[in-house]
């Protein structure tokens, strides 16, 4: 039963990981036009799912780097899961673009925290492997950007109109889509592993054996679920709220990230797709001359990224705290029913300032998707 | 410092993503203007909104980008589905 709560929270996490993620590679297709918010998400739901089977070698990566393993119990897992989800939600109400990996990895290590004590933390692998290369990431992203706008606008000034427009739809598309599957395969992983992780501190698994067939199916089908259902706030963010963007910057900004993932992934290094493609929008807003880049929304944004390892990390080891205190089953059954209630709360909270995919591409106001009052229906248009 | 950052491995990916990221995108924009070139002087003063423009040279040079550019994401489908 404990197990059967830890592998629902986990694909919930999944879920909430797959519709933050959906604007990483849709968001600037669907801004430019270059795709329909609905097909934008179909595609990109298909492609995650397609990726995560693609994903041949899954291991408990995601915790075995970091913590000492020998301390994680289910109890520890699922209050990790929680943390992770909190963070997940709370940034996806306010759109602001988050690391689902890293707030993954601080409600683990926070709840790994409050279980065991710093010495099951690898804290030289955490900044090693996390921090610094999350701090790289959008540079690097950004700097790819900004030549690679310069270039396709220099570039593609001779070329007619009507090839243009066309050739640059298809680029944006065919970009975006190696994205959803570079992400499709990475970030499905880290469900797999989690639930792997659950199985053999459960017992039901030998340490170091491959997700179990079920493990796959269903961990790529909670993801490319939660891409399809699409993240409109945190799209809206990254389409409209960061810059204004024209189809060369969407192509541009694509390619960078879908370049920045694939190799560091071949490196060795996992990065966060979130900060590598807003690094990549911002580097091509700062790439064309003339466009506007909302320092503001970028700030914001960046602000939550240094909150995110600290705060999911304290909500992993409250609810640890609060799981284990109460003990057992029934602790964890409390944790799961205060993170349903939670979640439908800020659910129902969301509503009144709801993005779909009717105002999703509409003028931007504010620094926060959630600061636009949208309880006038036609105040904005379509 | 090593221990804690590679800047050997970043300083790679930021030169090979610069060639992926930025260089195939430009090579598939040259496709399309080799495409778009029109095939002579006389059509070139016609100054038509087309995609394919008539030089056979053009075609050519165009399937070469495009060419490319297919090789590039051949290639990281490939690594993608061949994990690291």
């Amino acid at each position: 039963m404990l197990l059967v709560l830890v592998v629902v929270m986990a694909l919930a996490f999944d879920f909430t990981n797959g519709f933050h993620d959906t604007g990483n590679a849709m968001a600037t297709s669907i801004a430019t036009g270059a795709l329909s918010p609905r097909a934008a998400v179909a595609v990109s739901g298909t492609l995650n799912l397609i990726g995560a089977f693609l994903s041949l070698s899954v291991a408990a990566t995601i915790a075995s780097g970091l913590v000492n393993t020998h301390f994680v119990t289910l109890t520890v897992v699922a209050a990790g899961l929680a943390g992770g989800l909190a963070w997940n939600l709370v940034t996806w109400f306010f759109g602001i673009p988050s690391s689902s990996s890293q707030s993954l990895i601080g409600g683990v290590i926070g709840a790994t925290l409050a279980a065991a004590g710093q010495q099951a933390v690898n804290w030289q692998g955490l900044v090693s492997k996390v921090l610094i290369p999350a701090a790289f990431a959008p540079v690097i992203a950004g700097a790819i950007a900004v030549v690679g706008t310069v270039l396709l606008y220099r570039v593609s000034r001779s070329v007619p109109p009507r090839a243009r427009g066309h050739g640059f739809r298809i680029g944006q598309i065919g970009s975006a889509a190696m994205v959803s599957l570079a992400h499709g395969t990475n970030d499905a992983q880290k469900t797999m592993g989690i639930i792997t992780l659950a199985l053999v501190a459960n017992g039901s698994l030998a340490a170091g054996s491959q997700a179990p067939t079920w493990v796959i199916v269903s961990c790529a089908v909670a993801i490319s679920l939660g891409t399809y259902v699409g993240g409109w706030r945190v799209i809206r963010t990254l389409g409209k709220g960061l810059i204004d963007i024209e189809p060369p910057q969407g192509m541009a900004a694509q390619s960078s990230s879908a370049a920045a993932i694939l190799l560091s992934t071949h490196f060795g290094y996992a990065l966060s797709t979130t900060h590598v493609s807003a690094g990549s929008i911002i580097g091509t807003g700062v790439g064309r001359r003339g466009a506007t880049v909302r320092w503001r929304v970028a700030g914001r944004m960046v602000s939550a990224w240094l909150f995110t390892l600290p705060v999911s990390g304290c909500i992993g080891a409250l609810s640890y705290a609060l799981a284990a205190g109460i003990g057992g089953l029934a602790g964890v059954l409390v944790l799961f029913a205060i993170v349903v209630a939670g979640s439908t709360a800020l659910y129902l909270r969301s509503r009144r300032t709801a993005v779909h995919p009717g105002n999703v591409n509409a003028e931007w106001e504010g620094v926060l998707a959630s600061d636009e009052d949208r309880d006038q229906p036609d105040a904005v248009a379509a | 410092m090593s221990e804690w950052v590679n800047l050997h491995a970043l300083w790679q990916i930021l030169v090979a993503g610069l060639i992926c990221g930025a260089g195939l995108p430009t090579i598939f924009v040259l496709g399309l203007r080799a495409l778009a070139m029109p095939a002579g002087e006389r059509a070139a003063a016609q100054d038509s909104d087309r995609l394919v423009g008539g030089s056979r040279v053009g075609v050519v040079l165009a399937g070469l980008c495009f060419a490319v550019v297919t090789a590039g994401i051949v290639w990281g489908i490939y690594f993608i589905v061949a994990g690291t």
